[in-house]
């Protein structure tokens, strides 16, 4: 069997598609299933069961494509900020940034920073443009005054890849987080995770994945809050009381009060940078959550919202990361065979869930762990709702069918689509279990920062751009990343089992981004047709409509 | 919507100058972002003890700890002033000139 996936992730990373890489803490690594926690379950089945009720509800209210894939543009400023801090906070954010801080204090910070940063950047330069020219997905926006065919094929493309190395990323982390801490088989849990999310998205649409994910995001900052105050409360709530015993409870020291050795190589330090700020600009998930809200205003109050709720909730992780060193790594009863040097019981993606059990007992430990699914559960909805969207709409409807659809036809092929792609995500969550798939959510956004960002940014922002080069400028960044991160040691010797990588560095926006932007560039200066000059010449109305919003999508009369 | 209403507001002077300091408000706050950003990172790459420093003599805290809270704090603020003088001042004369090209 090993021998097949094996061969399998060979033909895989060598021809299909095309496989990148971050760094380690977004995924969740390898776990042993756990007795069955009978509070996680019961609060679970809460969850499960409030949200497939408004699935229910949902359902009866999305009629046009417009309620499916935009919940027909009702979904508040508040809500939608909150649902964006839903749909882009994954349990990864919970686990493996805690554990991040844990093991290696002030970097885990850094990442976090890194992870903020990208708010504000859209806030400024993206929100409202993206409301004023979008309508489903971004490749709406791309394509607005370029070649509705072969631009629209490349956004889809661009979005399909990270939807499905995200989705996957997000399955295999999901199956060992469930078997962990639910005490069910990997196989299942994965099929679990897909099928609820097939359910949300073919029946409910965006009104269910919104409501699923502000419903998550409530919990999950409620949640962390909570195992927060209760562990900073064990310190008097004085940051310095709680610094000087971390320190002095890990082998580490001094040194994690400030920066080591994570990010301490220029190159990939500002790789890094550059691919989680500008790879969050460019996830199909995140910029399909800007066409749910009424007017260019709500989308600019989602994202100050969307900012509030990320930043604090880093500044949560971070604290729950310091103290989980004192109370969780000196305490023998979380590590195996009690010795407190050696393995951490469960894995290394604990800390939070221990630090739970340490401050709450049980019933908050199966509070945290039911916030932890509820949580992937919001993310792969989004995903698959938008991964759907670039099949049906773009690829479907407006390429293959060039326009001529109707919209009940349309939001069928979605509803297929997106059961198809719970069977992808299920198929690839099984398959890739054994995996070190630490270089997926690299990989993800690295094409993100690389392929969708450079074309996205360009076509509002730039009156030069032509088709020629948003296509060749979109193929230059995706193909750039994806071979960085196969050459890069996390895939080339990890995953391949190579002695050496091709490449020095494992993270590729610093390389592939500004490759991608040229291409651009260069192709479109050099294209003299006469579509280019129809294309250059129509950009000033598309900027009436950008700034102004005029012309823009509107809200559905119902 | 007819091209000719676009064209109507493309040739208000207005327009083109509400458009230009728009563009330069949003791209200072862009820039301040990824300056301030981008710095911290350099600093993290190229001088990583100045982020380790404790904060006054005896502390365990160290400088990066405020630095890194200040740059999420900061920030949010940012967002928080582009919204107030977005809804303030541009939604208003954004609604003047579309009723100036007659809408």
């Amino acid at each position: 069997m090993s021998r097949l996936i094996a061969m399998f992730v060979a033909v895989f990373a060598a021809g299909l598609w095309v496989v990148p890489a971050f760094a380690a803490p977004a995924s969740l690594g390898e776990t042993q299933q756990q007795a069955v926690n009978p509070n996680a379950i019961i609060m679970f089945l809460i969850f499960v069961g409030a949200t497939l009720g408004i699935t229910y509800w949902a359902s009866k209210r999305t009629k046009t494509a417009s309620d499916f894939y935009a919940a027909g543009r009702g979904i508040s400023g508040t809500q939608n900020g909150l649902a964006i801090a839903g749909d882009y906070m994954s349990a990864a954010t919970l686990l493996g940034l805690t554990s991040l801080v844990y093991t290696r204090g002030y970097d885990g910070f850094i990442y976090c920073i890194a992870f903020y940063s990208c708010w504000p950047f859209i806030m400024f330069v993206m929100a409202e443009r993206l409301r004023n020219l979008g309508k489903f997905t971004f490749a709406d926006i791309v394509s607005y005054r370029l070649d509705q065919k072969r631009v629209r094929t490349m956004a889809a493309i661009g979005s399909l890849t990270v939807v499905v190395f995200y989705l996957t990323a997000q399955m295999v982390g999901a199956g060992q987080l469930i078997k962990l801490l639910f005490g069910l088989p990997y196989w299942s849990a994965v099929a679990l995770v897909g099928v609820l999310m097939v359910i949300y998205v073919t029946f409910g649409g965006m009104i269910a994945t919104t409501w699923v994910q502000i419903i998550k995001a409530c919990l999950l900052l409620g949640g962390g809050t909570l195992v927060m105050l209760l562990a900073f409360s064990q310190f008097g709530f004085s940051f310095e009381a709680l610094a000087t015993q971390a320190v002095a409870a890990s082998s580490s020291g001094m040194k994690l009060m400030g920066p080591g050795t994570l990010l301490s190589d220029p190159v990939t330090a500002v790789s890094l940078g550059l691919g989680l700020m500008f790879g969050t600009a460019g996830l199909p998930h995140i910029l399909m959550r800007f066409f749910t809200v009424p007017n260019a205003r709500a989308a600019r109050k989602s994202v100050f919202v969307a900012t509030f709720c990320v930043g604090f909730f880093f500044c949560v992780v971070c604290i729950m990361g310091l103290a989980a060193i004192v109370i969780v790594g000196q305490n023998p009863a979380f590590f195996e065979g009690g010795n407190i040097a050696g393995k951490m019981i469960g894995g290394g993606n604990m800390p939070a869930m221990h630090l739970a059990k340490a401050v709450g007992g049980n019933l908050l430990l199966g509070f945290l762990a039911a916030v932890a699914f509820a949580t992937i559960l919001a993310v792969v909805a989004g995903l698959a709702l938008a991964g759907a969207g670039a099949i049906a709409h773009d690829l479907y409807a407006s390429v293959i069918k060039g326009g001529k659809v109707t919209e009940a036809a349309e939001v069928r092929v979605s509803r297929l689509s997106s059961l198809a792609l719970g069977l992808v995500a299920v198929l690839f969550g099984i398959l890739f279990e054994k995996l070190n798939i630490a270089f997926l959510v690299g990989l993800t956004f690295g094409i993100a920062a690389s392929c969708n960002f450079p074309i996205l940014i360009l076509s509002m922002y730039w009156k030069g751009l032509t088709t020629r080069g948003a296509v060749w400028g979109g193929i230059v960044g995706l193909v750039s990343a994806t071979a960085i991160v196969i050459f890069s040691k996390a895939v080339w010797v990890t995953v391949l089992g190579n002695a050496a990588p091709l490449f020095p560095y494992e993270q590729p926006a610093i390389f592939s981004m500004p490759a991608a932007f040229f291409v651009a560039w260069i192709v479109s200066v050099l294209d003299k047709s006469p579509r280019a000059a129809r294309e250059i010449a129509a950009y000033d109305d598309q900027m009436v409509r950008a700034q102004t919003g005029l012309g823009a999508a509107g809200a559905a009369s119902h | 919507m007819s091209s000719e209403i676009y064209k109507r507001i493309q040739n208000n002077p207005r327009y083109q100058e509400e458009m230009a300091k728009r563009s330069r408000f949003s791209w200072t706050l862009a820039a301040i972002v990824l300056v301030v950003f981008y710095g911290f990172i350099l600093v993290v790459a190229f001088a990583p003890h100045l982020l380790a420093t404790p904060l006054s003599e005896g502390s365990t805290t160290s400088v990066g700890i405020p630095i890194g809270v200040g740059i999420i704090v900061f920030f949010w603020l940012l967002t928080g002033y582009f919204i107030h003088r977005a809804n303030k001042e541009f939604d208003a004369t954004n609604i003047e000139i579309l009723r100036e090209a007659d809408l």
